[in-house]
């Protein structure tokens, strides 16, 4: 890779990390809106119009809080979980490919951190780290009902990563391959007939693998109905119960990061990511529009990008309306259904997608 | 047990259905509930009133902020006689009667009458029994205004200031009384 195409990999990188943190502030705004939409109320419309500069002044409020250490705490400890869970959270969204790649004369920009051809894993590995920023908070406030949360996300998410790995893994069978760019470009007809452009994503070609793993990242990324390490009816505030001020805010913005990179995973994995239909005919009608042949190609790269933060949007407000519509599960409910019910089907789409592929039926 | 009414309902447990434990159905049925909800909302049909632009009608047998009236003519009508602090669950009135000096009988009706008449709106309830006590038809709680809240705990204790109906000094022939330039003064200085 040359010094300059380095470079803008570095601006790149630079950009995700901005829109993530963008995306989860107003995913903050988005959830309250929703939540009283749902509920048929307003939600926040004082700050600016509609509501909109909200984000900003929690921001002051979080900021200008007291920041307060309870006793007997381990202060180090205290403050590394929080920074953990938003470093975790970020790093994930580096290899997440969020357009294919823009051309200019001999420079080519990736839009996507950084390609590797284990891009899965990297997410896997960094999604089991992530719980350890939410373990090491709630153990470090020397809280009972902080421990008891962190014992429940532990356990919570080494079960639901188990189904998740395994629906994962009927995906891969298909796709051969674990870089994340790999599997978007796979979804899609190089040419030929357009409209079965849609159908070429995987989650046509698993449905059940896709309801599996869309379950376990509400577990994953703590949300309702399985917010259980939180559960304010049962352990006051769960994890962060003795956080205040801006480390208070770091636990719940990654949540909302994390909720923005399981949604740009799913779009990636069963959505054709930046693919998008009838995208072959735009090409055609932009390079016969007289455009030059870099400019048409990034002008459908782009509209890819848009395509991508369509899906993205579109899963982060089904997980906001998810969480407005059903109630918490109960702890053995959680766990029954991760272990006797997920695990054994995740199994079954395994085998069902072998015998497919190997009947060619599906490929 | 026989049923008092004949409303009861018999319920019985039913061995779930396949769709049933697979719980997604009624997930997708929750999902379509919250979305009309949703749908509802955004066509401005929210129920919020918002507030310091809207406010929401009183009830006219709201109880709230007492005030002391005056007669006909402008005059005090509270004769101190302490019913309604004794009337008053809460505990929330407390006065000083005095006696009317000669020529005040056109700012107090009757010959005796509260120097000093105070509501802890704190401890007040609302419940209106003062106003049920009064022989006088002089303290009334009001069905269109509340008591503010306020910082400090002894803003709350309201005194004559607040509680007795006004009447300014410049307006006193539209309501009847005829004040002395002393006694306009002191009014005013009461007011301010
Ligand atoms: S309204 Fe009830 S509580 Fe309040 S002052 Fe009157 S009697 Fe007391
Ligand atoms: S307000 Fe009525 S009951 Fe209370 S002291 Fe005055 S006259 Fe008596």
């Amino acid at each position: 890779m040359s010094l300059e195409s380095l470079g803008w990999q570095g601006l790149v990188v630079l950009v995700v990390f901005g829109v993530s943190l963008l995306i989860a502030t107003y995913c903050t705004y988005a959830e309250r809106v929703i939540a009283a939409f749902l509920q048929d109320r307003v939600g926040p419309d004082r700050a600016g119009p509609f509501g909109l500069a909200q984000p900003l002044a929690d921001a002051v409020k979080l900021f200008t809080k007291e920041e307060f250490f309870p006793s007997g705490a381990n202060k180090a400890l205290f403050i590394f979980g929080p920074c953990l869970a938003m470093i975790t959270a970020l790093m994930s969204s580096a290899v997440i490919p969020f357009g294919n790649f823009l051309k200019f004369g001999d420079t080519v920009v990736h839009l996507q951190g950084i390609e590797i051809n284990v891009g899965m894993l990297y997410i896997f590995g960094i999604v089991s780290l992530g719980v350890y920023g939410i373990m090491i908070g709630g153990w470090a406030s020397n809280n009972k009902f902080s421990l008891l949360g962190a014992i429940r996300a532990a356990s919570q998410n080494i079960s639901y990563e188990l189904a998740m790995g395994l629906a994962l893994i009927a995906v891969l069978m298909m796709s051969g391959s674990l870089s994340l760019r790999d599997i978007t470009l796979q979804q899609t007809h190089a040419g030929g007939w357009h409209l079965s452009d849609i159908f070429t994503w995987n989650v046509f070609k698993q449905p059940l693998g896709f309801v599996i793993f869309i379950v376990c990242a509400f577990a994953e990324t703590n949300r309702t109905p399985f917010d259980l390490p939180e559960c304010e009816t049962e352990l006051v505030g769960g994890y962060h119960t003795e956080y205040s001020s801006m480390k208070m805010g770091l636990y719940l913005f990654a949540e909302y990061v994390n909720v923005f990179v399981a949604t740009a995973v799913m779009s990636v994995l069963y959505f054709g990511g930046f693919n998008y239909p009838f995208q072959y005919e735009f090409l055609d009608f932009l390079n016969k529009a007289g455009l030059s042949a870099d400019w048409a190609h990034n002008l459908f790269v782009l509209m890819g990008v848009v395509a991508m933060f369509m899906k993205i949007f579109t899963g982060i407000f089904f997980f906001m309306w998810v969480r407005w519509t059903l109630p918490r599960f109960r702890y053995d409910q959680l766990m029954r259904l991760g272990w006797t019910i997920l695990i054994p089907l995740a199994i079954f789409n395994i085998l069902l997608t072998g015998g497919l592929i190997t009947f060619h039926v599906i490929q | 047990m026989e049923s008092l009414s004949n409303r009861a309902k018999k319920l019985e447990k039913k061995p779930m259905t396949l769709a049933e434990r697979a719980y997604l159905p009624a997930i997708f049925q929750g999902l379509s509930i919250t979305m009309q909800h949703f749908f509802r909302a955004a066509t401005k049909k929210q129920i919020t009133v918002r507030y310091p632009e809207e406010t929401r009608p009183f009830s006219p047998v709201f109880r709230g902020l007492h005030v002391l009236k005056r007669d006909e003519q402008g005059r005090e009508r509270c004769t101190a006689c302490g019913l309604c602090a004794v009337a008053c669950p809460a505990e929330a009135i407390t006065m000083v009667a005095g006696e009317r000096k000669k020529g005040e009988q056109n700012l107090y009706r009757e010959e005796k009458y509260a120097v000093s008449y105070e509501i802890n709106m704190l401890r007040c309830i609302f419940c209106g029994l003062c106003e049920e006590a009064c022989p006088k038809a002089a303290i009334y709680l009001q069905a269109d205004k509340m008591a503010p809240p306020r910082y400090e705990r002894d803003e709350f204790i309201y005194g004559k200031d607040r509680l007795v109906e006004p009447v300014s000094p410049d307006n006193r022939s539209k309501r009847g009384i005829q004040l002395t330039p002393e006694q306009a003064d002191k009014l005013r200085g009461q007011l301010a």
